[in-house]
């Protein structure tokens, strides 16, 4: 398998202060992989590297095997979304997704029809004409994207495009984004702090932490089962606590939970339990189920997002619990005494 | 259409007083005056004498078109001048520092013009700081004639005129966003084309106020052409306060200064349109 993107043992340090730490990963060819962190964790730090906009200090990237080494951002073949888009107010659409091929020794019906083809593929065709100042959010992104990818790079990369946009249009972008990036086949390596934009879009998610990746796995295998504590709060909903002691399988939290957790061949600091992982009135004969009694202590109603928060019985941990939209438990009351279950595999320890 | 309240009109007096008696009253009068002449019988009649003089005396359009050109020359130079500084101010160095340096550019206004003139005249005179520089460390044997003339002219018209172009700029330029650069560097612009695709364009309005104002200083100067160029370099505002002062010709000298009116609005008017710039998003 070869790959469209090595990275090797890259670190970034500005002063003292060190934005990547000793990162290394590859990625496919034609895939779509994210990065995922919270503001500061050096994502955006990482994608400048790639992109050539700061040098790394230790450290080498190749683009299909060739080294970045020194080669400025105009020379590499990848190019980059910026958050804000930086299209250009002084061009029209058209000029805007032209830049970059008049940029190289193109015969000029070449550009046209490459421009053209492009604006077919984005659906912005009759817009040519048309001031980026005068096109809507989503427009705005589609030439954005139009006027790296009619460069045909080796690789796309996103920083957080979906940002600045409203709501309803940002689900749009994601499904289109992902659509899009199947039919051109370009890899595309998107940076994010929202889970939801990772998760639904990518192939592969790394998450960052700190300048160092926590995991790097499929989105499905990033929810399930995350590597480490960081990475299970910070993908996805979680009940979080700390543990106080742990032996024999008999597990204690800080505020006096009791809980079966068997085979850890660690001491566990914390424990995430999923708010769709609980059962609620799991049936006696269910395997592996640790059955908690608890109280309701209020319903917070959202939709199909709906849970309740409820006190674990003779401690003050609380939790949340996703409430499954059937009438089953329609009638659930504040003050309610429920039974609640959670497959021993759901709880979810760590070390750190 | 609204009626307007009295206090309206009362506050409206002070504007009104002000344009009409500085500014359209004198202008009339000199309007009318331009046109007034005195015929051999000291008689004062209507004729185009005054302005047919400009055209007969060859002093006088010559010193007329290279006022012209000498100021077009000094918006273009002080562009250049103060273009990377501008740059460098807003997009290289900190916030902090850039406005320190604004405030050190700014000092030479605080002492006026007359006294910054001087200042050149000690620089570049015979004995000056720079010849007796040049001939200490030994690269010349005599002075170098730096002063009056059109050189030392230029440099006085640059220096009083430099800092009007580098304001309108530094907002044109901070308003430009880094990542447009950044975009354009990835998408395989060279330097030379980021420069001359990006930034010149986006900043062509703040480029276009700066260069007017700076062309109308330097046009309608009296003291940098006066003091630095002396008796070599010919001004055509010289010409005008000749005319007015030394002759005691105020017609001719009415004359004089209408048609510069009319050569620097013409030639505003001009680059507004060579540059597709619209004269309300320049002045705003």
């Amino acid at each position: 398998m070869s790959y469209v993107l090595e990275i090797k043992n890259v670190t970034k340090r500005f002063g003292d202060f060190t934005a990547v730490d000793s990162v290394s990963f590859n990625v496919e060819d034609g895939g779509f992989f994210s990065i995922l962190g919270g503001s500061g964790c050096g994502k955006t730090t990482l994608l400048r590297m790639i992109a050539g906009f700061e040098k790394e200090t230790e450290g080498d990237l190749l683009v299909r095997g060739e080294s970045m080494k020194g080669i400025p951002p105009e020379k590499r073949p990848v190019n980059i979304v910026f958050q804000n888009l930086a299209l250009f107010p002084m061009m029209n659409v058209e000029k805007n997704v032209a830049f970059g091929l008049q940029r190289q020794k193109i015969p000029k019906q070449d550009v046209q029809s490459r421009v053209t083809e492009m604006l077919e593929r984005v659906g912005l065709v009759g817009f040519e004409k048309k001031k980026v100042t005068e096109l809507s959010g989503g427009q705005r992104q589609r030439v954005a994207i139009a006027r790296s990818l009619v460069l045909r790079p080796s690789i796309l990369l996103l920083d957080e495009p979906l940002g600045a946009l409203d709501r309803k249009l940002r689900e749009h972008m994601k499904i289109e984004l992902k659509l899009l990036q199947k039919e051109i086949g370009t890899t595309f390596i998107y940076i994010t702090h929202d889970q939801s934009e990772a998760l639904v879009m990518s192939d592969t998610v790394a998450v960052m932490n700190q300048g160092r990746f926590e995991q790097l796995d499929t989105p499905k295998n990033l929810y399930k089962n995350p590597a480490t504590s960081f990475v299970a709060g910070f993908v996805g909903e979680s009940n979080e606590f700390d543990v106080a002691s742990y032996s024999d399988g008999a597990l204690v939290t800080k505020n006096g939970c009791r809980l079966t957790k068997p085979g850890l061949d660690f001491q566990p600091k914390k424990l995430f339990m999923r708010p769709e992982a609980f059962i609620l009135s799991p049936a006696d004969d269910l395997p592996d189920i640790e059955r908690i009694d608890m109280k309701v202590r209020t319903i917070l109603f959202d939709g199909s997002n709906t849970k309740i928060s409820a006190v674990i019985g003779q401690s003050n941990d609380e939790v949340l619990i996703s409430l499954p939209q059937n009438a089953q438990f329609e009638d659930l009351r504040e003050g309610d005494a429920v039974k609640v279950g959670i497959h021993h595999d759901d709880l979810k320890c760590y070390q750190d | 259409m609204k009626k307007r309240s009295s206090t309206f009109y009362l506050l409206m007096v002070p504007v009104l007083l002000w344009l009409v008696m500085l500014i359209v009253i004198p202008h009339l009068d000199l309007f009318f005056k331009s046109f007034r002449f005195e015929n051999d019988d000291g008689l004062v009649v209507f004729s185009l004498n005054n302005y047919l003089a400009f055209f007969q005396d060859k002093i006088y359009w010559l010193t007329f078109v290279k006022t012209a050109i000498y100021s077009i020359g000094v918006t273009i130079l002080a562009f250049v001048v103060t273009f990377p500084v501008a740059f460098y101010l807003t997009k290289i160095i900190s916030k902090k520092y850039s406005s320190f340096m604004v405030l050190l550019l700014l000092i030479p206004i605080w002492i006026g013009e007359l006294v910054t003139i001087y200042g050149w005249m000690i620089l570049l005179g015979d004995r000056g700081v720079i010849n007796n520089f040049l001939i200490k460390i030994g690269v010349i044997d005599t002075p170098i004639v730096m002063l009056y003339n059109n050189f030392s002219m230029t440099i006085g018209l640059l220096y009083m005129s430099m800092l009007f172009m580098i304001i309108p700029m530094m907002s044109a330029l901070e308003s430009l966003d880094d990542s447009l650069i950044e975009a354009a560097s990835d998408l395989g612009a060279s330097k030379w084309t980021i420069f001359r695709q990006i930034i010149i364009p986006y900043t062509t309005p703040g480029i276009a106020s700066g260069g007017i104002i700076v062309f109308m200083l330097v046009i309608g100067d009296y003291v940098a052409p006066n003091i630095l160029g002396g008796k070599s370099a010919l001004w055509f505002t010289e010409q005008i306060y000749n005319e007015f002062l030394a002759t005691f010709n105020w017609n001719e000298g009415a004359a004089f200064g209408f048609l510069l009116l009319l050569l620097s609005s013409g030639i505003i008017w001009l680059a507004l349109r060579l540059t597709g710039q619209k004269l309300e998003k320049v002045g705003s």
